[in-house]
Formats: structure tokens, C-alpha cells, sequence
């Protein structure tokens, strides 16, 4: 298990890397924490000519608040949100799902950035994210542009990326006043990849509302008008209106075929609705 | 010497019983332990193979480009060396040849097929990326029920079928069909990898100054890979030295002659350089260390009290391509037939074998080896009994286990069990588990939805059988008399010497805990040789919970004699008879004066000038042989008994509370023991929740890293509580019995019981290992709809 030959280079500054990203021949990988690129180098199922160390870049560690808006550059770690080191809009909404991602060594090093990029299914970020209505920011040799998190992730392992763009920051939306959260995945073990996650962000107040069913077979399954799941509203009472017949409907809609499948992701999906609606449910341990 | 009255002091409790810190522990702890991997020899070059992508496939070519030709090997390289061959005495039983890199069709994914040398690990991985495969790929037999079936496709197509062995055992059955409770159920286990820490591997150079290949490589049995080394390669067995260092783990894969072992010496001889190569996480999972797969279809007759009036059972073993050496294809299966009937006691008996091949890994013996399976099977089927017949499932067992009045017993397959007292162990962990308080507990609903289940199961783990149980299987390797050396060194240490290996038993502590217990020589003074055929007597190793009762039985004769002659030459020095002088806390103690083992060693090493004329000329250094008084083996159990609560939407499965009553007989060290069956249990919750290869359709192994092949962490490992039962066996040096894999058995079947307990007002019964949450699902979903689940579960 070990990576067939490639060359590495750490580029100082962004436009060093686009410009790098430009020119380089070959099959090109980035690298940030390493957490997923690293395995699949090892066991060879990539196999890039050239890879490019993004962490050397100042611009890419940063977080700030703009306004509503919370600004996380690429390179943040799951631990920096975690434990605090970055500022936070979400009342803790991330906190929370970055604390419970794999274990406390990948959260050292993996960063938000590069698990969208990477876009696994079952990804703790690309399905948090989706449900809190974030963006991604991308540059590229053409300038700057931004795209939401369910245009950005359009299946398994795939990106809206061009081959000389790369991913710049996240931009979560702040969550307002009133507004509840509930993010539920079901693990056969701690720290192991999600069988099921369901995520909800609900305004009551304003009564809308959006819903996640991940950790499926392509991309994130979502709800950017969760309302059919309550009934057709979504008020102070979301919770008691919960329908799963709505949530079964729309994984069958999604091709989910397996019964079993779609009990699971339901059901996962209900204890997110009970959390945000703080239901006696909400104490069934997150990685049930 | 000294006045008598100073050896008055006792010294420090190191002996037998003492729960001491485990020395080797210092140096692994701080990271110093010095495995195959850590070994640098100048000029070594790594090896990288390549391995059967297919499981079933003829060879037409393999294409190695030009500029590697001096790099690769392939079997037509390989003139004269023979294939591994296992076989076994027992009738019937077919034979398979396991070539060392692949000779015309390929067996299993994984299997060797061409040998890459390079400076470095990813250079020789690069030259194998570079060699195309020309297969044709026949039919994959993975499912071992199809494979027994006439006109399957052959993995040895000159056997004409796909049975290693198929064994019956039947003891008046006739007489239990008219029970009044008779209960059927098919139960598996699923097939799983070791998964020890530190993977195989080897590093293989040539001492010219002995004319010698020095073989190092993470083995339990360095002696036995000498065997089948010599065997393989037509070596004299004095030209190869096997050198075993710290392991990190074994569990049974250790205990395996493996194709690269014998592709990696060979190499060495013909490179003249050193080689290495070390398994990769992928390689072990994918190409190696299979175990567990077992079958069964068993009846139950049993009086409606829950007396037991027989079993009726068909077990079948997936035992993959090939016979593994030294065990062989069969011993897993035959072993069924033979440990079924467990801890309980019934009069009538019938139990039918298959070992089968299939295009899968050959299977290993795992800590437990077959026991596992059966307790699985034997538990499970206790508990369906005893919905049956609407009683408690300790209830069952009360009725049927051996009783201590019975003891020494012999069993319905004429096993002889030493020692103990069951059913105490089993009460004790009623008492402990709280049966009442989670009865109670369980009738009142969780807050959360979740339903509550309480498991047991019992076992009984026959250890350290030898020569007379060994002989009948007529496999390669045969244990006889275990030997031991001990030596003092000129200033009074202590060294031993043992052909068994330690990695991870605490051997380094607990067998200079057996000399202290004779010789007094402190634990920190004494020193463990072992790992190396060179410096140490011929054993068959670590493996069968053996080493304790074997080596420490051997190291305790070599220190007697050692003691009896130290006391001649004190004697001597006190001026005393030997009859009048006595060995006690290190000294000869004579009727006016003692002397130490120190001073003794001292005068026979430093001043011989000094000893008398009827010295025995052996002097300080002894090998000595030991067998028990009866080598059928010792019989430690354990009953274990768990609590669990079930989410029975999502299948989620969380341990409230784990009780383990266990008896080895007497302790050498209790510590040692604890952390034997702490480790045990860790794996038996992964065999039990987790752990499980499978095979697509093609004989594809579905998981090559730790992210699909799901192994228990610390949140999954509950904090046991162990209590200890003593009972001494009769045939044993101190009367102790052979532990290291008892924890291991139980767990599988105390948590499906506990499982099913809780899930049981749903109808629904998981009867296949392991319990995952998608198969809990499916079973409860069906159960809800009315349907049967689906046989092959995900």
C-alpha cells in the first residue's frame, strides 16, 4: 500500500496555485488534511502525476463573520470548529457536527474544504451544510464565483469543480432567532463513516424550512422546501406533524428501493425533526 | 553466607499467585519493542507480490516487461521447492497444494502469483503495478452450502468434489426423537479476519559463518516453521534458523506457515542479499487471515423441564482454497463434532461435518478456533429451547451443565473434563448480572424506545491437550513433552529458555514467576530466551491456551533439578549433608548456616576450585521435559452473562453490562489473566457485532481497509467485571489450566441471546453472527410485516 510516484509542490499564495493549476500537466490532486486523499494514494486508486500542498496558503486558514454570514476558508479543521477556534453564527449547529466527525486525529487534520471536494455520501459536511443552506466560494483562472452547497455536490465523489478551480472558503448563513436545528446520523460504530444521517433547519417563525436524508448512494437527498414533511407547514408544532409516510415518499422518489433503507434513513430522519423540536427522542444517542 | 536468621526474611510475593506489572510491558509501552518491521539489514530490498485479482481463474500468461525480468519471480523460477502440504491422518480427508507463488489456475483473490524485488517497498509495488495477468476466469465457489453440492465447480478438480473431510459422529440419536420439545435452527457465523495489530511479516537474510538462512518473521511457532521451511525448500533443518521477535499479536494467524515465508527464504538464497517483506492492512485482509465461517443446522431434544435428551446437528466449515499448515483444512470442522456438546451433559448425540473449499483465503485457527462457532451454535439453541418450553434460559443450563460431583467427567464425545464447578459459575454470575433487578427493568419500558435483553452463555475451553489428542488428528505437527532450559548466570540471574513464543501472554513475567516460586530468584533477575530456534528446545509453539501449563510445567522441573543441584554444592559449602540442608527464599539453608543462590552460582562459574568432589558435573544449567499427568488437556470455562439495550429501528445495539465468571484453575498471575480475558472479550464483541469479510458472487472479498471491515474501539469494549473461581486442576504443575482463549468464545453467543431476549416480544431471533444493525432491521421489519427476512442478509 504504498503511492506510485508523484511530485509534490506547496504553493505560497492562491495565485501561485491557480497559476500552478494552469499549466500542470498531468493529473493533478490537491491536498489539504489528507484524511481521504491519503488512503485512496495508498491504495492506489488515485494516481496523480503532481500534487499540491494547499495548507501553505495563509488565505485558505481563515474564518470571519461578514455580516449574516460566517466565512470558513477551505483549511479549517474539523478540530478548529470543534474546539472553538472559529467564530460561529449556527449556535453551536456546527460545533456539534464537527465534534462527532470520525475521530479526534482526523478531526486534527481533515478540513471542511476538502470533505466537500471530496464529497462523500456519506460526509458529515457535505450533508450539515446542505441542510444549513451554505455556499461554497470558488476560484478559479476566470475570477471568483459562488455556487450552493447541493449545485456544488452533484453525486458520489462529484463536484461541480472545473480542473483549475479550486474551492476557497464556505459561507454559512446564520441561523436566526427561533430557528431550530436537529442533525441525527446513525453509525454501526463511533467515529465510523454515517449509514444514515438526517438534518433539519427550521424556521417556524417564517414557516419554511429545509431537510436532509444523506449518507445515501449518490448526493444528499434534499428537501430545500421541507413543509410537505409537516403536513404542508411548518409551525411552532413541526414536530407532532411530522409525517414519515412524506420522508418514505421522497426516498422512494429518490430511487432508494430497499426497504430496509429507507426504514432507516426515516427513522433517522424523525429523530433530527424530534431534536430540533426538542422531543424526549432527542436523547437516543447521535450515533445510534 | 549468612547467618540463619537473615533468609528468616520472606522476599518480596513474586511466585505463583503474585499480580505482578508485566515486565516486557516497559519496553512495548515506551514504544521499544523491536518487531520484524523494525529490523534494517544493509542491503535489504522489500518484496511486493502480485496477487490473484480473480478467485477462480486459469493462468494463460504472465506478461512481466523487459526491464524488470531480474525482478520478478514467478513459479517457473521456483525449481525444486515444493508446495505447502497439510494434510491430515484422519480417513477420508483429500489433500490440497497450496503452491508457493501460483502454478496453473489461481484459487483465491490474493493468491501469489509473482514476486517483485526492489529497494523499496513502492518501487517493488510500481514493477508490480507493471506485470499484466492473463486469466481465464472459471466459476467462483463462495458459498460453501452450493459448493458440497454435486456438480458445483472444483477448486481441486481431482478430488471430484469439494470436501477436505466429511466426518459422523452418532451416538444413539434414535433414542431422543421422541423428546417432547424438539427445536431446529439454522445458525452461521460469519467469516472474519484476525486483525491482530501487527500484520505478518518477514525479513530474511544469510549468515555464511553458519552456513545458515536466518529467518525472522512474526511467528507463534518458530520451531514448526522450521518444519515446514525445511520441507518446502529440501533444506537440511540445521542450515535455517527461525528468529521470532516481538509479535504484536497473534490470535492464530501467527501460527501459520505462509506462502510468502517460503517465497522470501528462497529469494534470500538465490539474491544473496536481505529481503523483506511486511503484509500491508489490504494483503491481511483480502489474502490471508480468514476464520470463523461456520454452519450449522441443529436440533435440540429436550424434556419439557428443559433436561436436554440430545443434539442432533450438520456443521460445515468454509476452510477456503487451500490446507493450511501445520493445522490442516479440517481441524476446525472434525473439532465441532467432537466440542459440541459443550458444558452440559445429555445422552444422546449426533453430529455430522463437512470441511469445505471454496474460492476464498484457506481458514485459520482464531483464538478459540472452533469453540466460538459451537457455543454460538449450542448457546443460541439453549435459549430457543427455553422459549420453547417457556423457562428461564439459566433454567436450561441449570439442568444440563456438568456437575462438580461428576468430577473428573467424561463427556458424550469422551472428553475429559479436569476439574470445576459449573453451575457456581454460572449462579455467581446470576447473582452478579442482577437477573431480578433486569427483569424488572425490562418489564418497565426504556424512555427511549429501546428494549432490554439479558444474555448468557457458558463454555468450556479444553487447553494444553497433547500428544494423546494430537495424535489422532495425524496433522503435521504433534506436541510430545515441552521443554525448558534454565540456567544461572555467574552472578546469581536467572535465564530461561522456551521453544513457545510470547506476544502478548506476558510469558517474560509470568514463567520467572513459576522459577521464583522455586528458586526465589527475583522477577527482575530473571530473563526469558525465547523466539529463536537457535537458543531454544524444540516446541510447536504458542497456540491451544498451552503455553502456561506446557512451559511453566517445564520451567518449574528445570528449576527443581537446577534447585536439587544447587543444594548439593551448598551443602557442600555449609559443610552440612544435603539431607540435613533445605532450599527456601533463594538460599540453601543448612542447620548452622545458609547460602545463596548467588553465592552458589558464584563458586560454580568463578571458583570451582571450591566445589567438592561429588559436584554434579551438569552443573547450573538445566533442560528438563514436562507433560502433565494427563495430556487430554485442562478444562477452564467461564460463564458470561451481558446486558444490552436494542434500538430496534435502527438495529443499534449498546452493552449496559457485561459479567464474566471465570475458573483457569489456579492463577500464575491474575492480572495476566484479566487482561487474557479483557483482549478475549474485545474480540468476541467484534466477532459477536462487527466483524465480518464477504464475498460477492465472484469470490471478490468486499472490504480491504478498516473502514468496511468494522473492528470494536474503545467505545464498543464495556469495562467487564470479572470474577475468579479457582478450581486447581488435578494434572497441572501449581493446578493451573490454560486460559488465553476463553474470552474470545463466549461473547458471541451471550450477546445474540441478550439480543434476541430483548427483541423477542417483536418475533424476531437473530441466528447469524455477526448481529449487525441492518440485519436486526431487516428481522424486526419482517417480523412486523409478516414475511420472512432475506436469507443473505447485507
Amino acid at each position: 500500500m504504498k503511492p506510485s510516484p508523484f511530485a509534490w509542490e506547496r504553493p505560497a499564495s492562491l495565485a501561485a496555485l491557480l497559476d500552478r493549476l494552469a499549466t500542470a500537466q498531468g493529473g493533478v490532486k490537491l491536498i489539504a488534511g489528507g484524511q481521504s486523499l491519503g488512503p485512496m494514494l495508498a491504495l492506489r486508486l488515485v494516481e496523480p502525476d503532481l500534487i499540491l500542498d494547499i495548507t501553505g496558503i495563509d488565505e485558505l486558514r481563515q474564518a470571519r463573520v461578514a455580516g449574516e454570514t460566517l466565512v470558513l476558508g477551505a483549511c479549517v479543521t474539523h478540530a478548529d470548529i470543534e474546539d472553538g477556534r472559529v467564530p460561529d453564527l449556527t449556535g453551536g449547529a456546527l460545533q456539534r457536527v464537527a465534534s462527532a466527525i470520525a475521530y479526534r486525529p482526523v478531526r486534527n487534520r481533515g478540513t471542511i474544504g476538502g470533505s466537500l471536494v471530496h464529497a462523500d455520501p456519506a460526509a458529515d459536511w457535505v450533508n450539515a451544510l446542505m441542510a444549513l443552506g451554505a455556499e461554497v466560494e470558488i476560484a478559479g483562472p476566470t475570477g471568483r464565483r459562488t455556487l450552493p452547497v447541493e449545485r456544488f455536490v452533484t453525486g458520489a465523489l462529484e463536484v461541480a469543480l472545473g480542473p483549475a478551480e479550486i474551492l476557497m472558503a464556505v459561507r454559512v448563513p446564520a441561523l436566526p432567532p427561533g430557528a431550530a436545528w436537529g442533525y441525527v446520523k446513525h453509525c454501526a460504530k463511533i467515529g465510523e463513516f454515517a449509514h444514515a444521517i438526517g438534518a433539519v433547519r427550521l424556521e417556524p417563525g417564517a414557516g419554511r424550512g429545509r431537510a436532509v436524508i444523506g449518507a445515501v448512494e449518490g448526493a444528499p437527498v434534499l428537501l430545500a422546501d421541507a413543509r410537505p414533511l409537516f403536513g404542508g407547514r411548518i409551525g411552532p408544532d413541526f414536530a407532532e406533524r411530522f409525517e414519515p409516510g412524506a420522508a418514505q415518499a421522497a426516498l422512494a422518489a429518490a430511487g432508494m428501493a430497499d426497504p430496509v433503507e429507507r426504514h432507516v434513513h426515516v427513522t433517522v430522519l424523525a429523530r433530527a425533526v424530534a431534536q430540533a423540536g426538542k422531543l424526549p427522542l432527542s436523547h437516543v444517542p447521535e450515533a445510534a | 553466607m549468612s547467618g540463619a536468621g537473615a533468609s528468616a526474611v520472606p522476599p518480596r510475593q513474586e511466585g505463583v499467585g503474585a499480580p505482578l506489572p508485566r515486565k516486557e510491558d516497559d519496553r512495548l509501552m515506551r514504544g521499544r519493542g523491536q518487531f520484524v518491521g523494525d529490523i534494517r539489514l544493509p542491503g535489504m530490498q522489500d518484496v511486493a507480490f502480485v496477487r490473484s485479482p480473480l478467485a477462480h481463474a486459469r493462468i494463460r500468461a504472465i506478461h512481466v516487461p523487459e526491464a524488470y525480468r531480474d525482478r520478478v519471480f514467478t513459479a517457473a523460477d521456483l525449481d525444486g521447492v515444493q508446495p505447502i502440504r497439510a494434510v491430515s491422518g484422519l480417513p477420508g480427508f483429500k489433500a490440497s497444494e497450496q503452491p508457493v507463488l501460483a502454478t496453473g489456475k489461481v484459487r483465491q483473490v490474493g493468491e501469489l502469483v509473482a514476486m517483485c524485488i526492489a529497494p523499496t517497498r513502492a518501487e517493488a509495488e510500481d514493477i508490480a503495478a507493471a506485470i499484466v495477468l492473463d486469466l481465464e476466469e472459471l466459476p467462483a465457489i463462495h458459498d460453501m452450502l452450493a459448493a458440497r453440492e454435486p456438480g458445483s465447480a472444483l477448486v481441486h478438480e481431482h478430488w471430484g468434489d469439494n470436501v477436505y473431510l466429511e466426518t459422523l459422529v452418532d451416538i444413539d440419536i434414535a433414542s431422543a426423537l421422541d423428546a417432547p420439545i424438539k427445536v431446529s435452527r439454522t445458525i452461521a457465523t460469519g467469516r472474519q479476519c484476525m486483525a491482530p495489530i501487527e500484520g505478518r511479516g518477514t525479513v530474511v537474510h544469510l549468515d555464511h559463518r553458519l552456513d545458515q538462512v536466518v529467518v525472522h518473521t512474526a511467528s507463534q511457532m518458530p520451531h514448526i516453521v522450521r518444519n515446514g521451511l525445511a520441507e518446502c525448500l529440501g533444506l537440511e533443518q540445521g542450515r535455517i534458523r527461525i528468529v521470532s521477535p516481538d509479535v504484536g499479536g497473534g490470535f492464530g494467524y501467527k501460527a501459520i506457515l505462509l506462502a510468502e515465508d517460503v517465497a522470501l527464504t528462497w529469494l534470500a538464497l538465490r539474491l544473496g542479499h536481505p529481503v523483506r517483506w511486511l503484509e500491508d492492512r489490504r494483503e491481511h485482509l483480502t489474502a490471508n487471515a480468514n476464520c470463523r465461517e461456520h454452519h450449522y443446522r441443529i436440533t435440540a431434544y429436550a424434556e419439557r423441564d428443559g433436561r436436554l435428551r440430545g443434539i442432533d446437528c450438520e456443521a460445515t466449515v468454509d476452510s477456503g482454497a487451500y490446507s493450511a499448515y501445520p493445522f490442516s483444512a479440517c481441524l476446525e470442522a472434525a473439532q465441532v463434532a467432537s466440542i459440541l456438546p459443550g458444558p452440559y451433559d445429555f445422552p444422546s448425540y449426533r453430529c455430522r461435518t463437512w470441511s469445505v473449499a471454496t474460492n476464498k483465503c484457506p481458514i485459520l485457527p482464531y483464538r478459540g478456533v472452533a469453540r466460538t462457532g459451537v457455543c454460538f451454535a449450542l448457546e443460541l439453541v439453549l435459549d430457543a429451547v427455553a422459549r420453547e418450553a417457556g423457562i428461564a434460559p439459566e433454567v436450561v443450563r441449570e439442568k444440563n451443565l456438568v456437575r462438580p460431583e461428576q468430577m473428573p467427567f467424561e463427556n458424550i464425545t469422551r472428553k475429559h473434563f479436569d476439574s470445576g464447578d459449573y453451575p457456581q459459575a454460572l449462579a455467581r454470575a446470576l447473582r452478579a448480572i442482577d437477573v431480578e433487578g433486569v427483569r424488572a427493568r425490562q418489564r418497565a419500558s426504556e424512555p427511549d424506545g429501546r428494549r432490554i435483553g439479558l444474555g448468557l452463555s457458558i463454555y468450556c475451553e479444553q487447553a494444553a491437550h497433547g500428544t494423546s489428542v494430537y495424535s489422532g488428528w495425524g496433522i503435521p505437527m504433534v506436541p510430545g513433552h515441552e521443554q525448558a532450559s534454565a540456567r544461572l548466570t555467574p552472578d546469581g540471574g536467572l535465564e530461561l529458555r522456551i521453544g513457545a513464543h510470547s506476544h502478548g501472554q506476558g510469558l517474560e513475567t509470568t514463567l520467572a514467576q513459576v522459577a521464583h516460586e522455586i528458586l526465589g530468584v527475583p522477577v527482575a533477575r530473571t530473563r526469558l530466551v525465547h523466539g529463536d530456534t537457535a537458543m531454544t528446545p524444540y516446541s510447536t509453539g504458542s497456540w491451544g491456551s498451552r503455553v502456561m501449563v506446557m512451559a511453566g510445567g517445564a520451567v518449574a522441573a528445570a528449576c527443581e533439578t537446577l534447585r536439587d543441584r544447587a543444594v548439593r554444592i551448598g551443602a557442600y559449602l555449609l559443610q552440612a549433608s544435603p539431607e540435613a540442608c533445605h532450599f527456601a527464599g533463594g538460599h540453601v539453608v543448612g542447620p548452622s548456616g545458609d547460602i545463596s543462590l548467588e553465592a552458589i552460582a558464584r563458586t560454580w562459574y568463578r571458583r570451582p576450585q571450591d566445589l567438592g568432589p561429588d559436584t554434579d558435573p551438569g552443573g547450573l544449567e538445566v533442560t528438563a521435559g514436562y507433560k502433565p499427568q494427563r495430556d487430554s488437556g485442562t478444562f477452564s470455562y467461564a460463564a458470561h452473562a451481558v446486558v444490552v439495550a436494542v434500538d430496534p429501528d435502527l438495529g443499534a445495539v449498546e452493552i449496559l453490562d457485561y459479567v464474566i465468571v471465570e475458573d483457569g484453575g489456579t492463577l500464575v498471575n491474575p492480572l495476566v489473566v484479566d487482561g487474557q480475558i479483557y483482549g478475549g472479550l474485545a474480540q468476541g464483541i467484534g466477532t459477536a457485532l462487527y466483524e465480518e469479510m464477504r464475498f460477492d458472487a465472484r469470490g471478490q472479498p468486499l472490504a480491504s481497509t478498516f473502514a468496511d471491515y468494522l473492528l470494536p474501539g474503545a467505545a464498543e469494549v464495556p469495562m467487564a467485571r470479572i470474577d475468579h473461581m479457582e478450581t486447581p486442576s488435578p494434572y497441572t504443575r501449581f493446578g493451573q489450566k490454560g486460559i488465553g482463549e476463553g474470552g474470545a468464545i463466549a461473547p458471541p453467543a451471550a450477546l445474540a441471546n441478550a439480543i434476541n431476549d430483548a427483541l423477542a416480544p417483536l418475533g424476531v431471533e437473530m441466528l447469524h453472527s455477526p448481529v449487525t444493525p441492518r440485519r436486526i432491521v431487516e428481522a424486526v421489519l419482517a417480523a412486523r410485516t409478516g414475511a420472512e427476512p432475506a436469507r443473505e442478509a447485507a
